[in-house]
């Protein structure tokens, strides 16, 4: 067991929370716990309940789509520095796709049901997460915009 | 060479002709191993095509000319040179429409190339205006014979040698227009009326009542050499004063004139809606870039015999009015008529100045009266002129 | 030996007239491409520079522009990486060694590699953009010792369309060398990235003052490349990016390859961005 204090410290250190303030950041570490997963371990699955997200502090973690009698197909992969995980955020609050460790992964699990009560009573800090989730998920969807142009106007011969 | 001393310091002789001393000068040429090309009627216009004599000329004919239109008619006199220009150009003849670039042959898995060895003919141009002499030295930067000072690195690498072969083969005999047709604007872009260099001999027709004469200087040591070998009579002081009003009264009567600063005008208005609206009226028929004496673009064709074994590479004339034009994987670049109207107009009155120092505009008006609608390349950029004009005193410039 | 002492092409006699090259060898690379390894049927050598195209001519068919993909230290091999795509590409394909193409060229403008001494260098491309570049990747590593970080950034549909593959991973094995590929997606399991080029920009290690990006994508992937640029820092004069358009004659006589005030064959095919950044946006130019 990860002592609180270091768990504040390694949130601190996070890109997605290193410029928040500490006060707010502390209401946070109430809901961390330090996660390690093996490479093909599923950090969660799709229809799965998305009540944590992610914070990757070491490793790639891939999402993928399961495709039945073939391999899964990754579609992204998210590293080191990253987070990985928005369902918790918005209703019914289930995963889409699944996530799965590449290599050794060391991440920080937030709780998200955990979180969404003390959103609901901190408009505040609800903000400050918003402020950080938004333009990493509308970056996400650009790229996935692009890829399709992309797949679209270099086509190889198929 | 334009100064009248020879390198002897003696002093050249500026002559009269008459409608005979005409015919000598063409018999001289022809004389002269040179097939004389010049005005003459065929089809209800006037071409340039080979002359037996200066008989062959238009005489008395003039052409009236307008937006999508072309009439010969009888002119008020009996003159050689009182039409202007018609449906074709010189680049006829310095640049033809087809032209074998090299054969092949095939041998087993190899095959071998060889470019075919024709002599270029001499030949001797009659009747060039100033806006041709102009076009003339714009395809001359174009084909890499003449230097200039275009930012598109500079110089051409390359030097057509057929173009600078057929080019370097030809005697030219300019006229200075003594009228000025409905679609010239000439004036305006500063290469006419009056032929200032690039010719061998320049004549000035005078023909008020009765039978023409005209004043023939010479444009190099060539032409003063043939001149001297006439035996014409000098021109009288009048004469050459009368050949200098000539020239000021076609300047007083262009029928159109090009909005100024059309260079910079264009490169700023690259997207401006004018191009939406000359689109509406554009066959993009590609009349405009077949009879324009500058345009230069071509394509080529491989031709194959029946057995495979034979092929020829072709260049052809092309037009960037066409879809397949711009053509690469997957589609043309230039879908719309008003993207390919803009690179043609932007090309010749904008960009033809970073490519190559120059506009590649001199005036002729053939794509205007050639066009079947009528679109007029000076009103087009008048309507832009005039609209980012309005726009300006109203306060709100167009962006970008 | 330094970039200085190149052999630089000579202006051919005629330029519009092919020499003739056999194929020593025909290596079929991802699906749809080609490398031919040519060889000048009359022995003379064949000198060009990174980022210059010839145009093939296969006989009684046409003729096609294609970059050089090879090393432009080697004189005697000539080496295109081919996609096919057209008429001229395919019938190309079913060319085998022995076989005779013309080639015109080498035409248009380099890749600048002095004007980059003293900075971190970054490859961006995707799919066969990295044939065009290999010559440059080629000889900035031949003159190593005068940049400092190195970087590719390469991205391709899937796990079988990485062009070059050894190579990348003969270039990955160096110490000098940051090699990052990217794949659209991959069977669960594998162990390389999945996502845009775009993304392998941000995660790279460079200097974004001292850095000169060289990117060799599609029109389209090239303006989000060049945008992923300018968030990481690099200004669009140290941007060098390629186009692409109709080519008939390679040397500005035909016309065809205008692009507002330039010819692509000889002020082109590679341009630094903010020479162009004015007109890139303007549509069916």
């Amino acid at each position: 067991m990860v002592a609180i204090e270091g768990l504040g410290r390694l949130l601190a250190e996070h890109p997605f929370f290193t410029d928040m303030q500490p006060d707010t950041r502390e209401i946070v570490v109430g809901c961390c716990a330090n996660a390690h997963y093996r490479p093909g371990e599923f950090l969660f699955k799709e229809g799965g309940k998305a009540d944590h997200f992610y914070l990757i502090r070491q490793g790639t973690v891939g999402v993928e789509v399961h495709v039945p009698g073939r391999p899964g197909v990754v579609v992204e992969t998210i590293g080191e520095g990253d987070i990985i995980g928005w369902s918790w955020l918005v209703p019914p609050y289930t995963w889409s796709f699944d996530a799965r460790a590449m290599d050794q992964v060391r991440a920080i699990t937030i709780d998200g049901a955990c979180l969404r009560t003390k959103l609901e009573a901190n408009h505040e800090l609800g903000y400050e997460l918003y402020k950080r989730f938004i333009p990493i998920m509308g970056r996400r969807i650009a790229e996935a915009r692009l890829r399709i142009v992309e797949l679209t106007t270099e086509p190889s011969r198929d | 060479m334009d100064s009248n001393d020879n390198s002897n310091g003696t002093r050249h002789t500026v002559r009269r002709l008459d409608r005979n001393g005409l015919d000598a000068l063409t018999a001289a040429l022809q004389a002269d191993g040179r097939m004389v090309i010049g005005p003459r009627v065929r089809d209800g216009a006037i071409v340039y095509d080979p002359l037996d004599g200066a008989g062959d000329l238009p005489w008395g004919l003039i052409d009236e000319q307008d937006g999508g239109r072309y009439r010969l008619v009888p002119g008020p006199d009996n003159a050689a040179f009182a039409h202007v220009v018609g449906p074709q150009s010189w680049k006829k003849y310095l640049y033809p429409a087809r032209q074998t670039l090299w054969r092949g042959r095939r041998d087993g898995p190899r095959f071998s190339v060889e470019v075919p060895a024709e002599p270029t003919p001499r030949t001797a141009f009659i009747g060039v205006r100033a806006c041709e002499l102009a076009a003339m030295a714009v395809q001359d930067r174009v084909f890499g014979v003449r230097a200039h000072s275009g930012q598109s690195v500079g110089q051409q690498q390359y030097t057509d040698t057929g173009y600078a072969a057929r080019r370097a083969a030809a005697f030219i005999v300019a006229v200075n227009c003594s009228r000025a047709g409905g679609t010239c604007f000439c004036a305006s872009m500063g290469t006419g009326p009056k032929a200032e260099s690039g010719y061998d001999i320049v004549l000035t027709e005078l023909s008020d009542g009765g039978e023409s004469v005209f004043v023939a200087e010479g444009g190099s040591e060539a032409g003063w050499a043939l001149l001297d070998r006439l035996d014409a009579v000098p021109a009288g002081d009048g004469d050459i004063r009368a050949a200098e009003r000539v020239v000021d009264a076609t300047r007083a009567h262009m029928g159109r004139a090009m909005v100024p600063g059309v260079n910079r005008l264009l490169a700023e208005n690259l997207e401006h809606p004018q191009w939406d609206a000359v689109a509406s009226r554009c066959l993009s028929c590609a009349n405009c870039t077949m009879v324009c004496p500058t345009c230069f673009c071509t394509t080529v064709e491989d031709t194959t015999d029946l057995t495979g074994e034979h092929v020829e590479r072709w260049r052809r004339w092309d037009s960037c009015f066409t879809v397949d034009f711009s053509y690469i994987h997957g589609g043309s670049i230039r879908q719309g008529g008003a993207s390919r109207y803009r690179q043609w107009m932007t090309h010749k009155l904008s960009h033809w100045h970073d490519q190559f120092g120059t506009s590649g505009c001199t005036g002729c008006g053939r794509c205007i009266t050639w066009c079947p609608v009528g679109i007029d390349i000076t009103e087009e950029a008048r309507a832009i002129h005039d609209d980012c004009h309005r726009t300006d005193d109203a306060g709100t410039g167009r962006g970008g | 030996m330094d970039g200085a002492l190149l052999p630089r092409p000579a202006p051919a006699d005629d330029p519009m007239v092919p020499r003739t090259f056999r194929i020593e060898r025909r290596v079929a690379e991802v699906d749809g491409c080609f490398t031919l390894t040519l060889k000048a049927t009359d022995g003379r050598p064949f000198a060009f520079q990174p980022g210059q195209f010839n145009m093939l001519y296969v006989f009684g068919v046409g003729e096609v522009a294609i970059s050089v993909s090879g090393d432009c230290r080697d004189l005697n091999t000539l080496t295109h990486t081919i996609r096919e795509v057209g008429t001229v590409t395919r019938a190309m394909a079913r060319l085998r060694p022995g076989d005779v193409i013309g080639v015109r060229g080498p035409f248009g403008r380099p890749w600048p590699i002095e004007e980059a001494y003293g900075n971190d260098i970054l490859f961006v491309t995707g799919t066969v953009g990295l044939a065009p570049l290999r010559p440059l990747i080629f000889e900035v590593l031949n003159r190593r010792e005068h940049f400092g970080k190195v970087v590719i950034c390469y991205g391709s549909r899937g796990t079988h369309d990485i062009l070059y593959e050894k190579q990348l991973h003969q270039w990955r094995g160096r110490f000098d060398l940051q090699v990052h590929v990217t794949v659209h997606s991959a069977p669960s399991g594998y162990r390389g990235r999945v996502g845009s080029v775009a993304n392998l920009v941000k995660i790279a290690r460079f200097d974004p003052e001292h850095t000169t990006a060289y990117v060799c994508r599609s029109e389209t992937m090239t303006r989000p490349a060049v945008q992923a640029l300018h968030d990481r820092g690099i200004t669009s004069d140290r941007i060098y990016v390629t186009l692409e358009r109709n080519m008939k004659c390679g040397v500005g006589f035909c016309g065809h390859c205008q692009m507002g005030p330039s010819f692509m064959c000889k002020d082109g095919p590679v341009y630094r961005y903010d020479t162009i950044e004015d007109i890139f946006t303007v549509r069916e130019l």
